[in-house]
């Protein structure tokens, strides 16, 4: 009697794991997205899942930097965004890309932003000034709008001095964190980052010419073991109406 | 890699800490073990719990209740901007959170080297009428040494370690809060893995002397 009754457990329990792993054979693809595309990707992957219910999209965020890394190691992703196509040129070299799939996407604008009600900073020209002791910066070396802002920076000739009261962060929204805390005087972020914060204001817009436009580029992974899903979302996700008023809420600008 | 052209102050940012941050939870660390020592119950498990806490709890917990005690939205971190004090993103805030951490592994060894000394000593010298604090600093103290000296050398590698408070609290501004293992995480994110390497070997190597280090000071213990 025992013996039967364990035997009838174990196949009850058997038969569950193996329904468990059923339902999710459901095609999956995984989206590695630049740190700044947060709130926008989360509303375009709920809209895209209303036109295709039968493909789950999981998003997975960070800086271009980090994101190009774990692919270069081999990370599961299906599609890659960058907030600059430094990134998504390296990915290229090294012919980890679906071919004719990259496309620009989106872009931006590079903002310097003050601790909500704080006064008295106007233009990247005061992050020289003592008006500004802290400043905080993406990482240069692996997050896109610390590159923008340090182009921005060499511009306007006053990087040495900015660099000096420099704290780096590892993703623009630790910037725009650190900016809200109040526990610096002002951060570099893109004007997407400032929009959906309430306890930032722009202090000042990046002047035409400062920096490198600020592309978007998404493109398929070589190794993705979905491609079609892939390319099917980035298709949409760079062609269809939805897609682009989506973007424009969140203040970006459709790529040309 | 041309090593010219590296920034060093990693090494003696974190060295300069490390050792700031030990200094400090000794000193805490065995008032800590002498205070909970006196005490029984109820209090005394409360106590210990409490002391112990930081080396029980994710870094990044302590990293948060650091920012919320220090931060500009709390009393004692406006307190402190009012003296003109600033702690988040300073050096100072990399000290806080490698005290933070060091200190539990200090209580603790230091404890356990108190409750080993034989409580007849402690008793002969009170009827020979010494004065308690000269009980803790010429008897307590010289007696349990072999074993509070292996629990500062640990708790001088846990601090040359700490990672996640120290980023939350202090963050990471090159020569200044930049410790070397801040300079490891970012500079792998970056793609400079020969940096990397070079901080992760430095590191291991130090970590090694001091467990070395940590099992001869052990085994001199009577």
């Amino acid at each position: 009697m025992l013996k039967s009754l364990r035997l009838a457990t174990m196949a009850v329990l058997l038969a569950f794991t193996a329904s468990l792993y059923a339902a999710s054979a459901k095609t999956e693809i995984i989206v590695s997205a630049a740190a700044s595309l947060t709130d926008a990707m989360n509303e375009l992957i709920a809209a895209y899942q209303k036109v295709k219910p039968d493909i789950t999209v999981t998003p997975t965020y960070g800086s271009s930097g980090s994101l190009q890394k774990q692919i270069e190691q081999g990370a599961p992703a299906d599609l890659f965004a960058s907030a600059s196509p430094k990134q998504m040129n390296e990915l290229e070299k090294e012919g980890l890309l679906l071919e004719g799939t990259r496309r620009n996407f989106a872009e931006n604008k590079v903002v310097l932003i003050v601790p909500a009600g704080a006064k008295g900073i106007s233009a990247f020209t005061d992050a020289a000034t003592d008006k500004v002791k802290q400043i905080a910066l993406g990482e240069p070396t692996s997050v896109p709008v610390g590159q923008y802002a340090e182009q921005v920076f060499t511009s306007l000739n006053i990087l040495g001095k900015v660099k000096a009261k420099a704290i780096y962060a590892k993703d623009v929204r630790q910037v725009l964190s650190y900016v809200e805390m109040g526990e610096v005087d002002a951060g570099v972020v893109y004007a997407t980052d400032a929009a959906i914060s309430k306890k930032v204001t722009v202090a000042a817009i990046a002047p035409e010419g400062t920096h490198k436009p600020v592309i978007y580029p998404a493109a398929v992974i070589k190794d993705s073991r979905h491609p079609d899903a892939a390319k099917g979302f980035l298709k949409w996700l760079s062609s269809s109406p939805e897609a682009g008023k989506i973007l424009v809420k969140y203040g970006f600008a459709i790529a040309k | 890699m041309d090593l010219s052209q590296i920034d060093w102050t990693p090494l003696e940012i974190s060295f300069r800490t490390s050792v700031v941050a030990t200094l400090i939870a000794f000193v805490l660390g065995v008032t800590a073990a002498r205070l909970v020592l006196g005490l029984r119950g109820r209090v005394q498990a409360v106590l210990d719990g409490f002391f112990t806490l930081p080396m029980v709890l994710p870094p990044t917990v302590l990293g948060f209740f650091l920012l919320v005690i220090f931060g500009r939205n709390s009393p004692i971190g406006r307190l402190l901007m009012d003296i003109g004090i600033r702690i988040i993103f300073s050096w100072e805030a990399t000290v806080i959170a490698a005290s933070v951490v060091a200190f539990p592994l200090i209580y603790r060894t230091v404890r356990a080297s108190f409750e080993q000394i034989d409580p007849t000593v402690i008793q002969a010298a009170r009827t020979l009428g010494i004065p308690e604090i000269l009980i803790f600093l010429r008897i307590m103290i010289p007696m349990a040494w072999p074993g509070a000296a292996a629990g500062t050398i640990l708790g001088f590698a846990r601090a040359l370690g700490e990672f996640g408070a120290t980023l939350m609290i202090a963050g990471n501004i090159p020569g200044k809060t930049q410790t070397i293992p801040i300079s490891i995480f970012f500079a792998a994110e970056g793609g400079n893995m020969q940096l990397a390497l070079l901080w992760v070997l430095i590191i291991v190597a130090i970590s090694f002397s001091v467990v070395i280090a940590m099992n001869l000071c052990g085994r001199r213990k009577g």
